[in-house]
């Protein structure tokens, strides 16, 4: 613009630090990144809904022949766990993104307003899940990074054998402790879905009176999908289902 | 009726601030929260005690000058509505009321309740009008605007730059109050030529004042002329748009 306006030049660094450089681009970079993590939760979960289908005739169970077939996805086109490995750098670079972002808006947020309000704030709209963002968040983080050690790395396990998931489950979800976490955990990824699976629209702009009423039912359901489905495993391990 | 205030005073931007209360008696519950407010000055006058400061001006829900957290409440919890239209039938005898500033880093609190909101006109200058050679006024048809389209234009233009929306917001975001800024103009054709300019440069303007957007929804409920988030939504998809499209294309300058 001209006249009396004068946009703050930001030099010639690269456009996307440019555009990350803003905060509507942070949250862009927020929703477009937790799609992505979104996405993964619900494949993660549907995949291991297979520890369900048991074994078949030669006494391979369903699910650790899923996760063979997740370590030979994309062969012959590329070699054994390539695919796996592209798609783990995918989510680690969005996950670290997702927090970078989450982390640098928090800053400018707390500096938005250095002395709170004295007396008591009544909130009218905002949500339990939505002011606790961040503290979902970092609980998720610290279940996650306990999660790979115990089912992907197994050295949180007592009992780990690569390659045989069904047996790791039963031999971690046993265990009070780690079931216990595992629920808390899961509930906290639901509550944080409720809020980031609807905000994303916002951030995204995707705003149209046509589907605006879906979009809170979407992450209401999403949430409840992901709780239902992940707490299942452990509860249905404790019952004695999973045989 | 009576009720106590408990009013945050302050003495300047620096000076740290403090709670003080007042008495409020014989109040008729016709009057409006500010006429109370008088009435309690004129008492303190009367005493020999310095009257706390507020904003105000037209008293009539347009002007924006007026605005109080009342018991942590923008503008008090009535929806749609400035603190001036809130009146005392509202309130019980015997309610304690508390009044505070706007707090946020965007608006420094000038004395007591009154807060400088010059941050907003910071970002209507980087963008909130249209840079066409205007000569005298053009006819009222001239440029033809769908009936619909102009009334969701009016709607953004409701807001009177009250910053209730920051005061509501956990992260004291002014995009309500930018969205619908850049909506009243970016809706209608004359706001068409200077869309995407005009977005960066109120949205990069607007960030060197405030927070960040987390999609709360307060602001929305605490506007007193209920503008919607819808206008979030729509400045973000622009900002974003602006970013990425080819704007010398897009009929834009840069």
């Amino acid at each position: 613009m001209t006249a009396t306006g004068t946009p703050t030049k930001k030099g010639q660094r690269p456009f996307l630090v440019e555009f990350y450089s803003s905060a509507v681009g942070k949250k862009w970079v927020m929703a477009v990144t937790g799609i992505i993590i979104l996405g993964y939760v619900f494949v993660h979960m549907f995949g291991n809904l297979k520890i369900y289908l048991g074994a078949d005739d030669l006494g391979v169970y369903a699910i650790d022949h899923y996760g063979e077939w997740l370590r030979e996805l994309g062969e012959p086109l590329l070699p054994k766990t390539a695919f796996l490995w592209i798609f783990r750098a995918v989510m680690t670079v969005s996950i670290v993104l997702h927090i970078h972002a989450a982390y640098a808006l928090t800053i400018i947020n707390r500096k938005a307003r250095p002395q709170k309000y004295q007396a008591p704030r009544e909130y009218l709209v905002a949500n339990y899940a939505s002011r606790t963002m961040r503290w979902s968040g970092v609980i998720i983080l610290a279940f996650v990074l306990f999660h790979l050690a115990d089912l992907t790395i197994g050295s949180a396990n007592p009992d780990f054998i690569t390659g045989e998931i069904r047996h790791n489950m039963l031999a971690s979800f046993t265990q009070p402790a780690v079931a216990i976490f595992y629920i808390v955990a899961n509930i906290l990824v639901g509550v944080h879905i409720f809020h980031g699976a609807w905000s994303l629209f916002q951030s995204m702009g995707w705003n149209n009176p046509r589907f605006n009423p879906w979009r809170k039912w979407f992450a209401a359901v999403f949430a409840g999908v992901v709780i239902i489905g992940n707490v299942s495993f452990p509860l249905s391990i404790w019952a004695g289902w999973v045989g | 009726m009576d009720v106590t205030l408990k009013v945050w005073r302050q003495d300047g931007p620096e000076a740290p601030g403090r709670f003080e209360t007042y008495e409020a008696t014989d109040i008729s519950d016709h009057m409006s929260f500010l006429e109370m407010c008088d009435i309690v000055n004129e008492k303190l006058v009367e005493r020999g005690i310095e009257p706390f400061s507020i904003d105000s001006d037209c008293r009539e829900g347009i002007c924006g000058m007026c605005g109080i957290m009342i018991n942590g409440h923008p503008h008090g919890d009535q929806l749609g509505t400035a603190t001036c239209q809130l009146h005392m039938r509202k309130f019980s005898d015997g309610d304690e009321i508390v009044l505070e500033p706007w707090k946020a880093t965007g608006f420094p609190v000038i004395r007591d309740l009154v807060v400088d909101r010059s941050s907003f006109d910071r970002i209507i200058e980087a963008g909130g009008y249209i840079t066409v050679p205007t000569g005298s006024a053009p006819d009222a048809n001239m440029v033809p605007v769908p009936k619909a389209v102009a009334d969701v234009a009016f709607d953004a233009a409701a807001c009177i730059g009250c910053g209730a929306c920051v005061a509501a917001c956990p992260n004291s975001a002014a995009q309500l109050f930018t969205s619908a800024k850049l909506a009243q103009l970016n809706m209608v054709p004359q706001g068409q030529p200077e869309r995407y300019d005009r977005v960066v440069a109120m949205v990069d303007t607007m960030e060197e004042f405030f927070g960040s957007c987390t999609n709360h929804g307060e602001c929305e409920a605490a506007c007193p002329k209920s503008i919607t988030i819808d206008f979030i939504a729509m400045m973000n998809k622009d900002y974003i748009k602006a970013k990425f499209k080819n704007r010398r294309l897009l009929g834009q300058k840069a």
